[in-house]
């Protein structure tokens, strides 16, 4: 007897599917370092998530216990290395705020330019690691060759590429040299029409933007209740920067934009960080006119005591990646008593969870490549 | 006794002439090359031997017509190998270079131009310890990446690279070897179960997911352009393709079957079977070694077969236009072979300028945007073969 | 001032009289300045106080929770955002040695959660009403709070 669609249904309806856990990582091509993300996938269904971090704790908080403040510098850069010029800024601003010193103007202007440079070099190559996770690794090698030229600024600028222990407690390192001074508009002129090339690789393929748009959205809602800051939330709707709402240095005395953008999936956060790498453009240039403006004698840093006298400071500043912020608790001797790191993606990456869930395990590294992860300052 | 010297040993028979000829009334250039091969070979075999022993049957029976063509048949295999494996090379050493200059970087430098790397790479690979995992299940392991790699192989052997220039004349040529060339994700698919291995076992799935978005349109264009020559046998089609090539009538075939052959060499954007972002390296995960190497190569092998497809469809095969008959037949092979790297060279620059697609929007792309271009290719030419032009 | 109504973008002055008033003078201002108010808080209140803050004052981010070992005791300090008028308000929760608990507050911002789990594996410190108090960032078989000040790193002898 022939078995009708009937009979076939009835069967297939009693056939189950199982869900299974898949580890992606600790050694896994999309997470651009060492951490896991454990998913439960449902044929190719999300189903829940759970990330792991913790593979690169070094204790760095109870290491600098030990230290004395001028020491902790350069291990600040080593929080996050690939943005290193935003920590050790932080660390500077977190102790001059406890010692009540006033850092000279010019200082304050070589830090804002430094800053933006990194946030370039650090929003390059996260660009870079989008094209890769994406199969695209054309993108990938034309924006490794941009930050070159940026990292050549900062060897002008105080001859390290990455970890470059520039700001001190009370200023920066040194002036801005000559070298500098020449090259960095004509490096600023250069990339803003390089980056239109890899803008239009990307944003005229209708693969790449199949692939963003739609995928990781949250409400507004959410999105702040968990903690998400920097260019993801503001890929959200909220409308909140840092350097523009609660400003610190002179970013109150410079012009620019913040670009916030409504949808709230993956594209718009992408979108939201390359016009920050514009709008970064235009603040170095304004920042290096006013210093040109300021003259070449003025002073780049005052003596800081060695001591910082008992107390509490807090600092936060608006990292490539979100909000970072310093608590440094001091007891009048030459080591901190208590000096507490918040990293946006700490709790960026607690929010996995809600991002990843209900989407196809083919969108999570591109999820996961919004939200831009860099390992040593999540495990610190 | 009277000394023989190697000559009389050694004679260049018409080898049309032999009874044992296998191909039947058309001239195959490497079987010529390595029927005088045996010739010589055996012929230097039978001299030493007969010098020993003089005139023993052994002799004179490695130089009889049955030998010589059962010999010169093993040497046709290796030489036919040979061409392809290095025209292969060849193409990945392009790949190599002309994706670097797509990424603003030089490829591959060492060894003549940077083609000896490939060739390092290959070695280096063969000699790499062969890690199989516990639990796997051994016999589909194995088995399957040899089907895998043996299919590759054979299809791009039996490509024809000219009208002499062959393995076999089928007149159902072309179907056979889209035949074999769809058998693969079969065995990928068993593959990625066999690992034992989560990630495999994904890819192995994606691979199924990846054919059945493609193969219908790709026949249907496969069955156009037969349609037009009104034959399956590849040297009639590429014959048809003398005076005017097939991309001009079937220009929107030629489009959608480069994508479609993209498709099937498993190339960027279509490569979700191997995704190495999402899945470390997909179906090919557990393979180390020369396991591994074989795929990579029998990758290469389809992206090869790939493009000679699409040059016989539509690029005319090894035909020039306009030229005159002499010109034409000087060295088909070659223009085969440019022919082949040119739209080679096409899949490189899709590869370097687009990202990967995900697997709902391959079967997408599949029958909603190639289905229908494929459909209103094949009414083109229902139309002009019934104008009459064709 | 109307401890009940709902505000966007409350100054700092506001806050410190809206909170002095609404608990009733046990939450003590210590500073004001600009966009940054600072406050103590006792144990018992914390979670009234937070919830305070978030439903009527629309402070919608946690920065930070942070444990701080005073030796004498245990110190907790949160840091919550308004996003509106970009102030932060410094919360200071004082805990004794031997009974090291405080309420959670992850049920109020759901970005707490880390920091908090944080906070026990490095201090010890318990938050009652936590989801999944777990060691995050120190492998699990630690049974050390390392960053109090019992535990000496070498050199600190």
């Amino acid at each position: 007897m022939a078995r009708d669609l009937m009979d076939i249904r009835a069967e297939t309806d009693e056939l189950t599917t199982d869900k299974m856990w898949v580890i992606m990582g600790p050694q896994h091509p999309f997470s651009h370092g060492l951490w896991t993300l454990k998913v439960e996938l449902d044929g190719e269904l999300v189903t829940d998530a759970e990330p792991i971090v913790g593979y690169l704790h070094r204790g760095w908080e109870k290491e600098c216990e030990n230290r004395s403040y001028a020491k902790i510098v350069p291990m600040a850069d080593r929080l996050c290395y690939a943005a290193s010029m935003t920590y050790s800024h932080l660390y500077c601003m977190t102790v001059e705020k406890a010692l009540g010193l006033e850092v000279p103007e010019k200082a304050q202007y070589i830090r804002v330019v430094a800053d933006e440079i990194c946030r370039i070099s650090s929003h390059l190559m996260w660009l870079a690691a989008v094209g890769t996770d994406l199969g695209n690794l054309t993108v990938f090698l034309w924006c490794m060759r941009e930050r070159e030229y940026w990292m050549d600024l900062f060897v002008r600028l105080c001859g390290a590429r990455m970890t470059t222990n520039y700001p001190r407690i009370g200023g920066v390192r040194n002036d801005i040299t000559e070298l500098f001074d020449r090259d960095v508009d004509r490096c600023v002129q250069h990339f803003e029409k390089a980056l239109w090339d890899i803008i239009a690789l990307i944003d005229d393929s209708s693969i790449f933007l199949s692939r963003m748009k739609g995928t990781g959205i949250l409400t507004r809602e959410q999105c702040v209740n968990l903690g998400i800051t920097g260019p993801a939330m503001r890929g959200n709707g909220v409308d909140f920067d840092i350097r523009r709402d609660d400003p610190y240095e002179v970013y109150d005395k410079i012009d620019f934009e913040v670009p916030v953008l409504n949808d709230g999936d993956s594209y718009s956060r992408y979108m939201v960080r390359v016009e920050e790498l514009f709008q970064s453009c235009k603040i170095i240039t304004r920042a290096m006119q006013k210093i040109r403006a300021i003259g070449k004698n003025a002073p780049y840093r005052y003596k800081a005591p060695t001591n910082v006298p008992a107390g509490t400071a807090m600092c936060r500043l608006e990292d490539p990646r979100g909000e970072s912020l310093m608590y440094l608790v001091a007891d009048g001797s030459g080591k901190p008593y208590r000096l507490k790191v918040r990293s946006p993606i700490f709790t960026n990456v607690s929010a996995s969870k809600p991002l990843v869930v209900g989407s196809r395990i083919a969108d999570v590294p591109v999820i996961m490549a919004m939200i831009d992860m860099c390992l040593g300052e999540t495990d610190r | 006794m009277a000394y023989s010297s190697i000559l009389d040993w050694i004679s260049f028979s018409d080898i049309m002439s032999n009874p044992w000829y296998p191909f039947a009334g058309d001239y195959n250039l490497p079987f010529d090359i390595s029927y005088k091969l045996w010739e010589i070979i055996g012929g230097g075999l039978a001299w030493l031997i007969n010098l020993i022993l003089p005139g023993n049957p052994v002799s004179t029976w490695l130089i009889s017509d049955g030998v010589c063509v059962g010999g010169g048949l093993i040497i046709f295999m290796i030489v036919i190998f040979l061409v392809v494996f290095i025209g292969t090379l060849l193409s990945l050493w392009e790949e190599r270079k002309v994706l670097g200059r797509v990424m603003d970087r030089r490829g591959t430098m060492i060894g003549m131009k940077g083609f000896l790397q490939c060739v390092a790479d290959g070695v280096k690979t063969f000699m790499k310890e062969n890690t199989i995992p516990k639990k796997v299940d051994m016999m589909t392991y194995m088995w399957t990446v040899s089907l895998v790699v043996g299919v590759s192989v054979l299809i791009a052997c039996m490509i024809p690279l000219s009208d002499r220039w062959f393995v076999v004349n089928y007149d159902t040529g072309l179907l056979i070897i889209m035949a074999f060339f769809a058998l693969a994700p079969f065995f990928i698919l068993v593959s990625g179960w066999a690992q034992n291995n989560k990630y495999s076992l994904i890819g192995g799935m994606r691979a199924a997911e990846l054919m059945i978005s493609y193969e219908v349109p790709m026949l249907i264009m496969i069955g156009t352009a037969s349609l037009l020559a009104g034959t399956l046998n590849i040297g009639d089609i590429v014959a048809a393709q003398r005076d005017i090539w097939y991309i001009i009538p079937m220009f929107i075939g030629f489009i959608t079957f480069l994508f479609c052959a993209t498709a099937e060499a498993e190339r960027v954007p279509f490569d979700i079977a191997e995704a190495e972002a999402e899945l470390v390296e997909g179906w090919q995960t557990e393979y180390a070694g020369m396991k591994w190497g074989l795929i990579m190569l029998a990758d290469y092998f389809r992206g090869y077969v790939s493009c000679a497809m699409v040059t016989i469809l539509f690029l005319g095969g090894w035909n020039i236009p306009f030229v005159s008959d002499s010109v034409n037949n000087f060295l088909p092979e070659i223009v085969f072979l440019l022919k082949t790297w040119f739209v080679f060279f096409l899949m490189i620059m899709i590869r370097g300028a687009l990202a990967r697609v995900r697997t709902d929007q391959i079967v997408n792309i599949g029958w909603k945007v190639f289905m229908p271009l494929s459909v209103i290719n094949f009414v083109i030419v229902l139309l002009l073969k019934v104008g009459g032009i064709y | 001032m109307d401890t009940n109504a709902v505000y966007q973008k409350p100054t700092d002055e506001e806050i410190k009289t809206l909170l002095n008033e609404k608990f009733e003078g046990k939450v003590n201002v210590t500073k004001i300045e600009t966009r940054r108010v600072y406050a103590t808080v006792p144990r018992e209140l914390i979670h009234q106080v937070c919830e305070y803050i978030h439903d009527n004052l629309t402070f919608e981010h946690i920065s930070t929770v942070i444990g701080v070992d005073m030796i004498d005791n245990l110190r907790v300090v949160y840091h919550i955002d308004n996003y509106f008028n970009g102030c932060v308000i410094e919360l200071t929760v004082d805990i004794p040695n031997d009974d090291p608990h405080v309420a959670s507050i992850s049920d109020i911002w759901v970005g707490g959660n880390w920091h908090e789990r944080e906070t026990y594996e490095l201090f010890g410190i318990i938050f009652d009403g936590h989801p999944h108090l777990a060691r995050l960032l120190t492998p699990d078989t630690y049974e050390f709070y390392p960053f109090r000040k019992s535990y000496k790193l070498r050199g600190q002898e």
